[in-house]
């Protein structure tokens, strides 16, 4: 075998759609995200709703229960179909996770900017802030927050946000210091162009490649993260369904039913890994 | 030393930003721990002697100070809920963590380094391309969920296929009850209760790991330097060794520093599904009974051990790769 070459896409011209794992990864989210807004509507009235427990409850994937409905994951403790609440989890899961992270994004363009642009004594408390943040584990900073501020969905989401713009933040950061000095800023400015302007229009636009993938990576981990919570009983709440607490849900059975705490957890794997190459692709671009 | 210094100082300037950040983050949460303290039936001013007992009735800038006075002294306050410093309980959980974070960081590094090298220098493309794929559900594998995965397949899995006895691993606990066994005997009862948890903490860090030592590598090994060391006719095992994989090594540093939190987070859950008495296991506990001071000195701990490894790898990285030395002392000229 000879050396190896530079990956084919970091040296190509060729549109982003080109990358095989850009395709795979847009395909796997765009087939979640269709699933979860259009499955439940077919699930009847209430999918959380708990009728007939005793001859519905952990029927195995692929077979009928007692009353005779037909189960492709089974169902759970209560008599649950799985499948349908895996779904309803999915709305929950993935908006925690996008919202989380673009208002995170959000926060990290506007820091970012402010710190590039002022420099100075805001920038280094900025950067400072930032780099506090980033010392604490963020896991252990959400578990203090969201059992200490009550858990539930608001909370969980803004201390996603509060805890994930750092990396957004020094990207944007790196980027207006670099493009700040170009030629172009320089004949806007000379222009008469205003500053604010001059940062909207002229430089935030090409800092925005690196943003992205941090953004999309980033959905991918708040996703993680918010299923964490929820397993520890600190995020979502039950009998609203999220894919962490319904692993939580179905540790007890997890030896009679398996399927109850092991299905959320391909979900979980299914995402993650669709915001991962989406991530990797773009980044392979952006270099 | 000249270098050092200065980076210590920041850790420190960091370490208590993170104090203050914290104490606001658990004193201004909404409730208040003396109602927690006395029986529900209390009347205010039980409650308000039990508020002036544990000082929680000062105000809060004097709370912070006595609380960082006292820090200094290594004095992490006391318990509010078994009364018993918050450094013995800290003691009592830390020999756990660190055992089950350090094995599983070093194991991680160790296997995830070596399938990055694999698939980067070595592997046919399609072990390449299968080994990536692998990595990455791996990597994307929430750690709770690997561990209650894992318990399924080592109890009633390995059951149903009628794996041999010694394949059916204990999925909870430390040591089988009783801990009667002594000598080699006992070890063994340990090395079997840990193989689970260490595999849960390691198999994800070593995804990650082999993802990113695989890309550093391959960008490695494109380097002009590496072409004319091949150009001189020098060995591939030679340029492998002191070439790419020295040059490949500062990424894996600085990656260091940056698993750590993840080390941490996996073992708040590794320790909650296997019921490891570790320090994750005792910062739910602590959460759960809104015990402040263990709350907050477990966070200062959490904190300080990753501050201290970033320290570190960056010392690590001005010895290894001298191009950094500039960086470093520039940084510090501001």
């Amino acid at each position: 075998m000879t050396h190896a070459l530079p990956d084919r896409a970091a040296v190509s011209r060729v549109g982003p759609w080109h990358d095989r794992r850009l395709q795979v990864g847009a395909a796997l989210l765009a087939a979640l995200c269709l699933c979860a807004i259009v499955w439940p509507w077919f699930g009847g009235a209430d999918p959380n709703a708990i009728t007939d427990v005793l001859s519905r409850r952990l029927t195995p994937p692929f077979s009928r229960d007692g009353a005779g409905g037909w189960h492709l994951l089974g169902t759970d403790a209560f008599g649950r179909d799985v499948l349908l609440r895996l779904w309803l989890a999915a709305r929950v899961s993935l908006g925690v996770g996008v919202l989380g992270s673009v208002l995170a994004g959000g926060i990290g363009i506007a820091l970012g900017a402010v710190a590039a642009w002022r420099g100075g004594l805001s920038e280094r408390l900025i950067l400072s802030i930032g780099d506090m943040f980033l010392s604490v584990p963020r896991l252990i900073l959400l578990l203090v927050t969201a059992a200490l501020w009550g858990p539930g969905l608001q909370v969980v989401v803004a201390v996603l946000a509060l805890t994930g713009w750092m990396s957004v933040m020094r990207l944007v950061r790196a980027d207006v210091l670099r493009v700040r000095t170009l030629a172009f800023v320089e004949g806007a400015s000379a222009l008469g162009v205003s500053p604010a302007r001059l940062l909207w229009r002229h430089i935030l636009p090409n800092a925005l490649g690196s943003t992205l993938v941090a953004i999309t990576l980033g959905v991918g981990n708040a996703i993680l993260l918010e299923s964490g919570l929820s397993f520890l009983g600190l995020g979502i709440q039950p009998p609203a369904a999220s894919w962490g607490n319904m692993i939580a849900g179905g540790r007890e059975w997890l030896l009679v039913a398996p399927w109850i705490a092991l299905a959320p957890g391909a979900m979980l794997i299914t995402t993650v890994v669709a915001c991962t190459l989406i991530g990797d692709a773009l980044s392979r671009r952006s270099r | 030393m000249r270098r050092v210094l200065p980076r210590l100082f920041d850790a420190i300037l960091l370490l208590w930003l993170v104090t203050l950040l914290t104490f606001a983050l658990i004193h201004l949460a909404p409730g208040d721990p003396a109602t927690l303290l006395v029986s529900p039936t209390a009347t205010a001013e039980e409650v308000a002697r039990q508020r002036a007992r544990f000082g929680l009735d000062a105000p809060l800038p004097v709370q912070y100070v006595r609380w960082v006075a006292s820090l200094l002294r290594g004095d992490l306050g006391t318990s509010l809920v078994s009364s018993r410093p918050v450094r013995a309980v800290i003691a009592d959980a830390l020999p756990i963590s660190l055992a089950l974070g350090g094995i599983s960081l070093l194991l991680s590094f160790v296997v995830g380094g070596l399938v990055g090298w694999w698939q980067a220098l070595r592997a046919r493309p399609a072990a390449d391309t299968f080994v990536s794929v692998l990595s990455t559900v791996i990597y994307a594998a929430p750690s709770f969920w690997l561990a209650l995965a894992l318990v399924v397949l080592a109890t009633s899995g390995a059951a149903t296929v009628g794996a041999p006895s010694w394949l059916r691993l204990p999925a909870f606990g430390v040591e089988s009850p009783g801990g009667s066994a002594t000598g080699l005997e006992h070890w063994r009862d340990l090395a079997r209760h840990a193989l689970l948890p260490l595999l849960v903490l390691s198999l994800p860090g070593a995804a990650g790991v082999a993802r990113y030592a695989r890309q550093s590598m391959r960008d490695a090994s494109v380097a002009p330097f590496v072409a004319a060391a091949r150009a001189r006719g020098l060995s591939r095992g030679r340029i492998e060794r002191r070439y790419v994989a020295r040059l490949s090594l500062t990424p894996l540093v600085v990656l260091f520093g940056l698993t750590l939190p993840g080390v941490i987070a996996g073992s708040v859950f590794v320790e909650q599904v296997f019921a490891w008495p570790g320090l994750g296991r005792a910062m739910l506990t602590a959460i759960a009974a809104r015990d402040y001071p263990v709350v907050l000195g477990l966070t200062v701990i959490y904190a300080g051990t990753v501050i201290l490894a970033n320290l570190l790898a960056d010392i690590v990285l001005v010895r290894l790769d001298p191009r950094q030395r500039s960086a470093f002392d520039g940084a510090n000229a501001k």
